[in-house]
């Protein structure tokens, strides 16, 4: 045993070695027309044998490691705690609800014009990944191109202001029913598909519509995309310094102060919150609806959903237009907050990182997914430095989390549902 | 009310099921026996519309179903249970038997956001009738348990309960005694006469357990490599010689 | 005669990267007919394999090695010894510990270390396009001087028969060997094989290994093929192999060929007489098609759900 824990630990330290090395070993630098090489400093070289080190052993004691892993949940405190009530619980969970929330509208009164407009994004991400949530977490429907409904979102108001002068209140709705009618069109023939294949067909679509909107220059702009897309008003009060559109009013002047870049900021943060407040709740709601059951049903068991009289079509159809609506709100909302919207925004990168997000939350669990929308978008503003080995730690959670914990930081907690006894 | 009529299923080469005819009337308990692998679960399979069976008829109260897909049948009336006991796992006891009612509870979304009052009492009706027969089976304990936790007796038992709140007309249970011991077979026996009598529903099963089938069938298909072999009452299968033969054959 | 030596310009250029596709298809579709997975990762293992073949052929440059065999063969060899063991070790840490959990979970793993290679690659080389040598130059030339004219280069010929050896070997292997046949076995019924004796984890491990090695040899020969590589280009190769490796049917190694070949005349077609920026829609566009009306692919076998 110990001889075969030997040959294989050494293995799996050459093997470290063969795929980090070559790698990270050297780099390959443009000198001119040709490509040199050149080795990397001491601290990599250093860096890498350590690594090939612990694989050794690591394997080497395997069983051991492991086995003292194992121990380690036992000295949680928490593991022993009774579960608490259930009308207690719902009580804290309230209160708890009610303190965010109104947390949420006072702070950005006190916080600088960054840390707002940052909190503005983590707000969209949060609308993005409750609706993927509903697609990936509840119906178990792997979308791979959910960030296509997010760019029809976004390139319905961008398009509509341009050319019709439309305002956001107005493409607020039409740009998410948009979204969902194209996910209506487009999940219509391919839900009949197996998951892994599923995946892979969302993931072209949401590169068609990318592609697509590179190319049809004369309508989109192609690559330099949209600009000039207006904010939000107020009653038909502007934002601006200068009111641009005839019959609205400023702002500032209506009520007397002095104008502030900021009230703009502030105003776009209080929409996204209030429509991520209503993203969550309605999404909450059809959790506890029959097509909210429907969808885990079928994520649970196709065959028995079927041999019940759930139609697959129009359930998983629904868990997608729903999804796609939700973006779509989004994606108005991104357009409006950037003014300028081009394809760069909708790679599929971006569909990863909403993935990861749904991923690491907690599949279904809305509030593990709304935790680690804040954490993956504030983690990497927060240390800077580190900001580029941001999608190095997304992969490498995803993984680990899949390895280790498949439902999550803060798994879904079902619904408890208190029966009258029968007598 | 249900008729099927030379019944053929064909995989590839391979004639799984040959002209196989079969009838159940109302208030009846019809058994299909036969050896491991002579077609039972995919007579099943063709009837509650999972295959798309390659020859004969179907008839539902009058109504050809046979092809129609999985869901409009048993929206007809006409539900079943598996071999091998397929439950939402992750989902609570309770809650297996709501999806299933997903039917009665047809509301438009915006009612179900908007908590109308009309939802509320289709909500709660849905409610009553789950605890009514998680009661029944003798589940109320474990109704916010989740479903894969439950003992495999108790899986049994759920999974009928589901069955029954959509308020089936017909019920096919395949092999609903597997690995159940002795005395949950004889509580599933009750359960399967009370079925009958208490709630007016007539049952198809298929089902190993000769004490169980003979005790309760009001009729018994026996099949034998995908062909109809017999039928009758328990008493005449009981006497029939080519049954005995295939029977003893296999054994 | 033109618009026909154009039409022979677009069918030899369509073969040519079509070869390498298939190349790539056949790690999808190994893996598929075993483990039933979606290797999301494989187009990033094809991705290092290209990596590593370029700092292979710098370094002996860097030598002052220059023999055109010796330096081809070495390459080659790093590049399927590097990406094999990145093959290996993709299965082992992200794979195997998920297997036979819910599909969503083996998918999503994939799909995290696809985004994991991808930025490993990007932090240590850059994320710049990074010229590959030429190092075969020249070709055939047919058709009058003044007008147009097919030519076939060297690197498409050697491109076309590297494949073709590949494959060969690749078939041989599978039906003659010890291990090709447990393999076949594996596929046919993973349980029944481990009962049997074979041990599965093996052979799941060798066919992670024969596929990041065909990927490797995809990768240099790609590599030198469009002169440039940056650390993208594995995963929209990759999208387009598994594209292939479907519309031949997946888990048919003849299949994956076919729909590698199909896949890049097609794409070939479409830069030719349509406009190259539509030519990934077109790939895309043939995967939704295909398994919307045939899922299972021009050579699969159709699978029965059972109950």
């Amino acid at each position: 045993m110990a001889a075969h824990n030997l040959k294989h630990a050494l293995f799996c330290a050459i093997i470290t070695l063969v795929i980090s090395y070559p790698i990270l070993g050297f780099n390959l630098e443009s000198e001119g027309t040709s490509i040199i090489l050149e080795g990397a400093g001491a601290t990599t070289i250093l860096g890498v044998l350590l690594a090939a080190v612990i694989v050794f052993l690591f394997q080497l004691f395997r069983d051991s490691v492991m086995g003292s892993l194992r121990q380690l949940p036992a000295i949680n405190p928490l593991a022993n705690r009774k579960p608490m009530e259930q009308s207690k619980r719902l009580r804290l969970e309230s209160t708890l609800l009610t303190l965010m929330i109104i947390g949420a509208l006072i702070w950005p009164f006190l916080a600088s014009r960054g840390a707002v407009d940052l909190a503005t994004l983590v707000l969209i991400y949060i609308m993005l990944a409750l609706g993927l949530n509903v697609v990936v977490g509840l119906a178990g429907l792997l979308d791979l191109g959910y960030v296509a409904f997010y760019a029809v979102g976004a390139y319905t108001f961008a398009l509509l202001s341009q050319y019709y002068g439309v305002s956001f209140w107005f493409a607020l709705p039409i740009g998410a029913l948009l979204a969902a009618l194209f996910g209506l069109v487009l999940g219509f023939p391919v839900l009949r598909l197996r998951g892994d294949y599923l995946a892979i067909v969302t993931l072209g679509f949401g590169e068609i519509i990318r592609i697509l909107l590179n190319n049809m220059t004369s309508l989109t702009g192609g690559p330099n995309g949209i600009g000039g897309i207006p904010d939000p008003t107020l009653f038909g009060m502007e934002f601006g310094r200068r009111v641009k559109e005839e019959g609205n009013t400023s702002f500032h002047e209506t009520f007397g102060i002095a104008y502030s870049g900021e009230h703009k900021v502030i105003f776009l943060y209080l929409i996204a919150l209030v429509l991520a407040v209503i993203t969550a709740v309605a999404i909450r709601r059809l959790m506890r609806m029959p097509v909210g059951r429907a969808w885990e049903a079928l994520r649970e068991d196709e065959i028995a959903a079927k041999s019940l009289g759930l139609s697959r079509t129009a359930v998983k159809l629904s868990a997608f237009t729903i999804g796609a609506f939700f973006a779509g709100f989004a994606g108005t909302v991104f357009a409006s907050k950037q003014g300028f919207i081009s394809p760069e925004s909708f790679v599929f990168l971006e569909s990863a990182i909403i993935l990861a997000i749904v991923v690491l939350g907690g599949m279904g669990s809305q509030m593990g997914v709304i935790l680690a929308a804040i954490a993956v978008t504030i983690l990497p503003e927060l240390a800077r430095e580190f900001s580029e080995y941001r999608m190095l730690i997304f992969g490498a959670a995803m993984v680990l989390m899949m390895v280790w914990r498949p439902q999550g930081l803060m798994p879904m907690r079902r619904i408890h549902i208190e029966l009258k006894r029968q007598e | 009310m249900l008729e099927v009529q030379n019944l053929s299923m064909r995989f590839g080469g391979l004639l799984a099921v040959d002209q196989v005819s079969l009838d159940v009337q109302e208030h009846e308990i019809v058994a299909i026996i036969g050896p491991n692998g002579a077609g039972k679960t995919t007579v099943f399979n063709c009837m509650s519309g999972f295959y798309k069976p390659t020859g004969g008829k179907i008839l539902f109260e009058g109504r050809e179903i046979q092809g129609k897909p999985d869901y409009r049948i048993s929206r007809l009336g006409l539900v079943r249970t598996f071999q091998h006991v397929r439950l939402f796992s992750r989902m609570t006891v309770v809650e297996n038997l709501l999806v299933a009612q997903h039917r009665h509870l047809n509301t438009n979304l915006l009612s179900g956001i908007l908590k109308t009052p009309n939802y509320r009492e289709k909500e709660q009706k849905s409610l009553d009738r789950a605890a009514y027969w998680l009661d029944r089976v003798g589940l109320t304990d474990m109704a916010n348990r989740d479903a894969g936790n439950l003992a495999y007796g108790q899986q049994r038992r759920l999974e009928i309960a589901r069955c029954m709140v959509t308020e089936p007309r017909l019920l096919m249970l395949d092999e609903p005694a597997a690995g159940l011991n002795p005395a949950e077979t004889k509580d599933l026996n009750q359960l399967i006469i009370s079925l009958k009598e208490d709630y007016n529903v007539s049952v198809v099963l298929i089902e190993h357990d000769m004490s169980l089938v003979m005790d309760i069938s009001d009729r018994i298909n026996v099949i034998n490599q995908g062909r109809p072999l017999a039928t009758g009452t328990p008493d005449e299968i009981r006497r029939n010689d080519d049954v005995i033969k295939a029977y003893l054959g296999e054994a | 005669m033109q618009d026909l030596l154009y039409f022979i310009q677009q069918l030899i250029n369509g073969l040519t990267i079509g070869s390498t596709y298939a190349l790539i298809a056949i790690g999808y579709t190994m893996v598929y007919g075993i483990i039933g997975m979606i290797n999301f990762a494989h187009g990033e293992i094809y991705m290092i394999g290209a990596y590593t073949s370029l700092i292979a052929i710098t370094g002996l440059a860097a030598l002052g090695i220059a023999w055109l065999p010796l330096v081809l063969i070495v390459a080659l060899i790093c590049a399927m010894i590097v990406s094999s063991s990145m093959g290996w070790a993709v299965e082992r840490v992200a794979y195997r510990p998920v297997r036979g959990k819910h599909r969503l979970i083996p998918l999503i793993s994939a799909i995290g270390m696809s985004i994991f290679l991808q930025n490993y690659v990007h932090l240590a080389q850059g994320s710049r396009n990074i010229g590959f040598p030429a190092l075969i130059e020249g070709g055939f030339q047919f058709g009058a001087e003044d007008s147009f004219q097919t030519s076939v280069s060297y690197i498409q010929i050697m491109i076309f028969a590297t494949t073709l050896v590949c494959m060969t070997v690749l078939s041989l292997f599978i039906s003659r060997s010890r291990i090709g046949r447990a393999c076949r076995a594996v596929s046919q019924d993973l349980g029944m094989a481990n009962l049997l004796g074979i041990d599965t984890n093996r052979i799941i491990s060798a066919t992670f290994v024969i596929g990041a090695a065909l990927a490797a040899v995809a990768g240099l020969l790609l590599g030198m093929y469009y002169g440039s590589i940056d650390p993208l280009f594995g995963f929209i190769a990759g999208l387009k192999a598994f594209t292939a490796a479907v519309l031949g049917g997946i888990g048919s190694i003849p299949g994956a060929m076919l729909g590698g070949l199909i896949l890049g005349v097609a794409e070939s077609m479409t830069s030719g007489y349509l406009s190259g920026e539509y030519k990934d829609v077109v790939s895309f566009a043939l995967l939704i098609l295909i398994l919307l009306f045939k899922p299972t692919g021009l050579l699969g076998k159709p699978e029965v759900e059972k109950i």
